[in-house]
């Protein structure tokens, strides 16, 4: 089928709750209005209202239901409308979510999936537009994905689905509709923790993911670039191994990411590099990111957002270096 | 809103309240059980200052809130606990070696064995009201008839997590009884300053909920209206205020002296769970300064065993890294392999 990826998530979504009886949607709503983006529409018609709750307007009290619900041995998938309002619940998924397993040595466990729309560039409302992988990726226990396309987007849901380990699923609304993909009906898994390189090439490496990739790729193609372009997928658990292997080949690194430069992803990769292929390098690491400071109104974002001219200077410095 | 009291300061109890099916067998184990935990709650806190145990959260004076409602419980009922039902812990069967290893500062000390059907402790406070929801949640879901109890202080019914677990247990109906244990003291606040509210139950009203206070150190009463509640939770959630008071700190870290009066903790001394029930059960000759002796011989041995399980109890620390996850990611077992080849766990934490 040919895809974009709101339909592609509810089809893992479909597919794995035909598959299980355990997988849970609720949120608000995403029942009755198929939620804000029609990521579950068709859901609630077919499963009913049993699987498919609308729940009252509280954010922690849906993380943490979701959290109780997998204790409990159910496997949800609260989403919470906007990754902006799902600091309310940020101590269910700190708290809670990420630590139950080891603080009871596997004897809890939270097989939960929580799907929140992150990222901008669709000109929404203060506080519908943030980043915020960096947090929930800094504690350690939660895994946290940001698919860039359709094939991914199911792949990595069905597979989060399989796991029973709690999963932050971060989808940039941008790419909600942004483009069709060819991907198979039926189920497949998209592993976690495993870079995808979208393009291959020797002479630079470039590691990004969510909104990025396609801004990468079009400034590679544009300037018929011969670049490593990695698609991080998985933002925890890192996989250290593919970036360190890329630069290592090229020996010149430029991350890209969505999300504020102070304190991000990028320093993450950019340490990681450092210390395991410093002297395999021919230039220093450069990063981009969205200015530090916190999400403009959408008027602004435009000037925030890094955009195709930000990253092809940060090229000209790597290569020029 | 009822405000229930059955056993009486004097030991005396309201015949029109009794709750059916109870026998005079099952007040008597619930004072072995209330007397046991105030022996444990006893060896924790001498433990913990002779720096055997770390920072502990003392139960004393609400012996008869957790042991009424845990005997209340039926087989398959779950509890979630804030970080004081030691109590609920040992009537539900929790080895008292495990609960010795939480506070000796060991994860391993939330292995719960599944019979015990409860939650580990929860520090954070009311946030593990949501758990004890989404729990209940799932029962409905599953059809089951287990209903859910889940424990909070007077302090955390201020939290958000409080009001919104009961506005979801309300609009869902869900198999939740909610036990407020208020001790009087979040910390250094009084409950006068904790909320305008007259009663912490009627907070449930605005959710919808039934709601009822109840003496907190009335071990009969406490049975009663949780065994009610039990009763009526596939119809839907309860609110149940217990009314105690902490008699001792709120941890071993927190010296009450600075914010209460020798004058107000003296005057619920005469309300004491214990020696009320100790009153009851003396009046039906049920109790002797014999049994006591006995009792208490046999529990301070089944405390000390206890004890000498949780030390001799060896700490992995490869442990820390292997639950992290389902697996051990990479990036995780590369940390790990850095430890081990190089010692980092037999160096010292310098002062």
């Amino acid at each position: 089928m040919k895809v974009n990826m709101v339909s592609a998530i509810n089809s893992a979504l479909n597919l794995t709750m035909q598959e299980s009886e355990d997988v849970v949607l609720l949120g608000e709503d995403i029942a009755r209005d198929g939620g804000v983006f029609r990521v579950t529409e068709g859901l609630l018609n077919k499963y009913g209202e049993r699987r498919v709750i609308d729940t009252p307007l509280a954010e922690s009290g849906i993380l943490g239901a979701g959290i109780g619900m997998a204790m409990a041995g159910l496997h949800p998938v609260p989403e919470i409308q906007f990754a902006g309002f799902m600091f309310m619940g940020f101590g269910q998924l700190i708290n809670h979510a990420a630590r139950y397993r080891s603080r009871t040595r596997s004897t809890y466990k939270v097989p939960m999936v929580v799907r929140t729309p992150i990222s901008g560039g669709v000109r929404t409302l203060e506080h519908h537009s943030d980043s915020p992988e960096a947090f929930y990726s800094h504690v350690g226990g939660l895994h946290v994905v940001v698919p860039s396309n359709p094939y991914d987007a199911k792949g990595m849901m069905i597979k989060s689905l399989h796991m029973q380990d709690p999963v932050v699923f971060l989808e940039p609304t941008k790419l909600y509709r942004l483009f069709k993909q060819e991907i198979p009906d039926e189920m497949y898994e998209v592993e976690l923790g495993k870079a995808n390189l979208v393009k291959e090439g020797t002479d630079l490496s470039i590691i990004t993911y969510g909104t990025m990739v396609n801004q990468v790729t079009t400034v590679v193609e544009k300037r018929n670039l011969n670049a490593d372009v990695l698609d991080l997928r998985t933002i925890n658990p890192l996989d250290e191994s593919a970036i360190i292997q890329s630069a290592k080949k090229t020996g010149k690194v430029l991350i890209v990411h969505e999300a504020p430069l102070g304190f991000g992803i990028g320093a993450e990769v950019a340490a990681r590099i450092a210390e395991k292929a410093i002297f395999n390098l021919s230039a220093p690491i450069i990063r981009v990111g969205s200015d530090s400071f916190p999400y403009p109104f959408p008027g602004y974002e435009n000037y925030y957002i890094p955009n195709t001219l930000k990253i092809s200077k940060a090229i000209d410095r790597l290569l020029g270096a | 809103m009822d405000n229930i009291q059955v056993l009486d300061e004097n030991g005396s109890v309201d015949a029109s309240l009794f709750p059916e099916g109870l026998d005079d067998g099952k007040i008597l184990e619930m004072y072995r059980y209330m007397s046991l935990a105030r022996a444990l709650d006893n060896k924790i806190l001498s433990l913990q200052r002779q720096g055997r145990a770390v920072t502990y959260g003392p139960m004393l004076g609400e012996e008869a809130t957790q042991i009424g409602s845990a005997m209340a419980m039926r087989e398959n009922d779950i509890f979630v606990p804030n970080f004081r039902q030691h109590g609920v812990f040992l009537l539900r069967g929790m080895p008292i070696e495990l609960i010795l290893l939480y506070w000796k500062g060991y994860e391993e000390g939330c292995m719960i064995p599944e019979k015990v059907r409860g939650f580990p402790y929860i520090v954070p406070v009311a946030s593990q009201m949501p758990h004890a929801m989404g729990i209940a949640f799932a029962q409905k879901y599953k059809k089951s008839d287990v209903a859910v109890i889940g424990y909070v202080g007077d302090g955390g019914t201020s939290e958000g997590d409080f009001y919104e677990t009961l506005n979801f247990a309300g609009a869902f109906k869900l198999p939740l009884v909610t036990i407020i244990e208020n001790n009087q003291w979040a910390i250094s606040m009084p409950r006068a300053r904790q909320s305008a509210a007259e009663t912490l139950a009627q907070k449930g009203i605005a959710a919808g909920i039934k709601c009822v206070q109840v003496d907190g150190n009335d071990v009969i009463g406490v049975y009663k209206v949780v065994k009610e509640a039990i009763a009526n939770a596939k119809d839907g959630p309860t609110v149940i205020e217990c009314v105690t008071y902490r008699m001792s700190m709120h941890t071993t870290a927190d010296d009450p002296t600075k914010y209460r009066s020798q004058a107000e903790v003296d005057a619920w001394k005469p309300r004491d769970p214990i020696d009320r029930a100790r009153r009851y059960l003396s009046g039906k000759a049920l109790w002797s300064p014999d049994f006591e002796a006995k009792m208490q011989e046999e529990q301070a041995k089944v405390i000390d065993e206890a004890v000498a399980k949780a030390e001799a109890w060896k700490p992995d620390p490869k442990s820390i890294f292997e639950h992290v996850y389902s697996y051990m990611p990479e990036v995780l077992k590369e940390e790990y392999d850095e430890a081990v080849a190089n010692d980092f766990w037999q160096g010292e934490v310098s002062s």
